[in-house]
């Protein structure tokens, strides 16, 4: 081993390729260990959550302890229609993205249930700034399937008018901010939404998520600093997913400590989740929104997951990771943890899962057939050229104009 | 109408915004009780509450950042950053995300918002209070760039700006706060109050963005300018005797072409000067679109007159500023050309 006072200390992950994956040295909290406070706590007294895992569903996938959110069934049904869809959909479009029709794909495969229970757990009206892994919460929201396909493939239809890279969804009409390719800037711009809520003297909360990757970033402090000091009613949310794109997240600093614990730093609750467990991450949404509205200030949460597969249709984990690592995840898959969960308590069966796969394929299927009707990024039609020039001020200046005419159109 | 002086003028039309519009918010480091470094908001919060005029932590990426998220929610925040000099921490946020929410939301999310920020040199600052950095923002696509050069302008230009929907970011010529600079330092300073545009009427009135003024008529040559060297091209004209037309172009992004071809057209030569660095500075995008425009009425090669390609030096200061002598030596060059 190098001597430590002689080189540079740069952290590995524990498996690359080759190896055989084990995780059993992961130290992680029981279902029910980590206890649930009051939404108003000194975030001084709940430090231990910062390194705790709030889990609700144990290991025969019962629900229990302190953190059960006990919502009803319909809601838990809702949630897993929401998340089997969000698989299904992101299987279909790498598929298409395959075949060339659109150019470029990110699946959130293992990481449904950060995305629909963060989603579900907030009311219509709060604010979502999300990252580009956060298509669950659009669905959860109920975007309109076909429309979301449009904007990935930039055909005429794309309300985006083919100016984003595909999965960078924006709707207004969903509470959904235009995402950006640029990582964490959306962190510190929701901790201005929300105070501009304070200011307004509204109950809506802004909620974001970022990776734990991009936690390194400036914009990270910006927002914790800026939440912290105007107590802006808001949930930051850092999705440790493990990977960002070939880096694993011991480069980000998990290595030393948990994400969630920088939140003491700041001053502000921080809370470790099981990402994989809809329940856990759902009632850690709820508590830190209610605390949000409360006026009790922002909450960090640290969403534990795994990213199953490649980070985007231009990566290839293979290279810098063992293939079916996340076979050996010890926090399963988010689908069958919910799926089961319901079974035990009588209210679904695996026939009516299968049903509901086949139902949710044919919805995609046929949403990607009328999508596809007005056009593909490939063959055409896209939206009118001269859109290229509008929208870049409220009215288009004298420079552009010419531009436009330069070009003819 | 009351003599006002340019930080005079500013805070009066930030209290007219405040007072006119219950969605603008003024924040900066410094901004909120002290009421500035160069005291712009100075008793603002005071009169219009803590949660109107506020200070901010020192993080200027925060703070646009902040403002971008306020604006999307139904606000018109107006954001000091402390010094141009320090606009560098939120570059990412103006470039790749301030500058473009409308365009990739394609109309979804706009945002309509105010950066403040003394610029430019003549004060002794050295190199991290003087630069003059506007030619990074006009090359970004979605911004508004608006340089004022007097208290008329620097107050009606505010009040356009904050009630434009696009984001503007104006840089205040600091050496012009307290009153005008013909480009000599060892003058003694000179007083807004003696000055026409040190005039500033009570109450909401705008200059209109994009619109160039001609500050002087003339026929020999035309200067274009903005900034603290507008002053400088006033007093070079009178001091040679030449009979120049000047130019303050107030709005850089989007420059008023029209004005400046219509005057180069007429008196067949120019001459550009800025106090930024001239390499890639904005003198250069301007005189490239001149000479397409008026390539056939010159008489002679454009000529620049700005800072060095050095970072701006504190004991030297007068060594680099493009005063009135090197901008006399452009001015006979060209017309002797």
């Amino acid at each position: 081993m190098a001597d430590a006072r002689n080189s540079i200390h740069v952290p590995a992950p524990k498996f690359r390729p080759g190896d055989t994956p084990d995780f059993s040295h992961l130290k992680l909290p029981r279902a029910g260990e980590t206890p649930k406070p009051d939404v108003d706590a000194d975030p001084a007294k709940i430090r231990d959550l910062a390194y705790g895992l709030v889990r609700v569903l144990d290991h025969n996938n019962q629900a229990v302890g302190d953190w059960n959110p006990e919502l009803e069934a319909k809601v838990l049904r809702q949630g897993l229609r929401h998340m089997v869809l969000t698989r299904i959909y992101d299987d279909r479009m790498l598929k298409l993205q395959r075949q060339g029709k659109m150019s470029f794909y990110m699946k959130s495969l293992g990481e449904e249930a950060i995305s629909v229970a963060g989603v579900m757990a907030l009311d219509a009206a709060d604010m979502l700034f999300p990252s580009y892994r956060q298509q669950g919460g659009l669905i959860a929201r109920g975007k309109d399937l076909v429309e979301m396909m449009c904007h990935c493939i930039s055909n005429s239809k794309d309300n985006l008018l083919g100016r984003q890279l595909p999965v960078h969804y924006t709707s207004a009409a969903h509470n959904w901010f235009t995402i950006s390719g640029n990582l964490g800037t959306q962190f510190p711009q929701a901790v201005g939404w929300a105070m501009a809520e304070s200011k307004k003297g509204g109950s809506r909360v802004a909620s974001s998520w970022i990776g734990e990757g991009t936690s390194a970033e400036g914009d990270f402090h910006s927002a914790c600093t800026f939440a912290t000091v105007y107590r802006a009613p808001t949930i930051l949310n850092v999705v440790n997913n493990q990977w960002a794109i070939s880096t694993s997240q011991v480069i980000a600093g998990g290595e030393a400590t948990t994400f969630a614990a920088r939140a003491i730093g700041y001053g502000i609750a921080g809370l470790r989740v099981d990402g994989n467990d809809f329940l856990a991450v759902h009632a850690a949404t709820q508590w830190a929104a209610a605390r949000a509205r409360g006026g009790h200030g922002p909450t960090l949460i640290e969403l534990y997951s795994y990213r199953a597969e490649a980070h985007s249709t231009s990566d290839d984990p293979s290279r810098y990771r063992p293939k079916d690592e996340y076979k050996a995840w010890p926090l399963g898959d988010p689908i069958a943890r919910l799926k089961d969960h319901l079974i035990l308590l009588g209210e679904w069966t695996e026939d009516r899962h299968a049903a509901l796969e086949k139902e949710m394929t044919e919805h995609v299927v046929k949403s990607y057939k009328e999508a596809e009707s007005h056009g593909t990024l490939h063959d055409g039609p896209l939206s009118p050229v001269h859109t290229m020039f509008e929208d870049v001020y409220a009215e288009q200046t004298w420079n552009l104009r010419r531009q436009r005419q330069d070009l003819g159109v | 109408m009351p003599a006002k002086n340019m930080i005079q003028a500013i805070n009066d039309g930030l209290d007219v915004l405040l007072d006119t519009h219950d969605d603008v918010l003024v924040f900066g480091e410094d901004a909120g009780y002290f009421g500035g470094v160069f005291g712009c908001s100075q008793g603002l919060q005071k009169k219009h509450g803590l949660d109107r005029v506020f200070d901010t932590p020192i993080n200027e990426g925060a703070i646009v950042a902040a403002a971008i998220g306020m604006a999307t929610n139904g606000m018109r925040p107006i954001a000091e950053i402390q010094f141009a000099d320090y606009i560098f921490p939120a570059f990412d946020q103006i470039v790749s995300e301030l500058s473009r929410i409308r365009y990739r939301s394609a109309g979804q999310f706009t945002t309509p918002l105010t950066i403040r920020t003394p610029w430019g040199g003549g004060i002794r600052g050295g190199q991290t209070h003087s630069m003059s950095p506007e030619a990074f923002f006009t090359h970004i696509p979605g911004i508004k760039v608006v340089v004022p050069s007097n208290p008329y302008d620097a107050k009606g230009l505010l009040i356009a700006a904050a009630e434009c929907d696009d984001p503007v970011i104006i840089f205040e010529p600091k050496r012009l706060y307290n009153g005008p600079f013909d480009g000599d330092p060892n003058k003694p300073a000179l007083s807004w109050a003696k000055h026409p545009k040190g005039e500033v009427p009570d109450g909401r009135y705008t200059v209109p963005l994009g619109e160039a003024e001609v500050v002087r008529e003339g026929s020999e040559i035309t200067i274009v300018t903005y900034g603290t060297l507008v002053h400088v091209a006033l007093n070079t004209a009178e001091q040679e005797g030449v009979d120049a037309e000047i130019i303050d172009l107030k709005t850089l992004a989007p420059y008023d072409i029209d004005t400046i071809a219509a005057s180069v057209n007429k008196t067949g030569r120019c001459v550009v000067t800025h106090e930024a660095p001239r390499t890639s500075g904005f003198g250069a995008e301007l005189i490239a679109q001149i000479q397409e425009e008026c390539f056939y009425a010159l008489e002679a090669p454009i000529a620049r007159v700005t800072g060095w390609d050095t970072p701006y030096p504190h004991a030297h200061e007068w060594s680099y500023f493009p005063g009135p002598e090197r901008t006399a030596r452009a001015i006979k060059r060209v017309l002797e050309a």
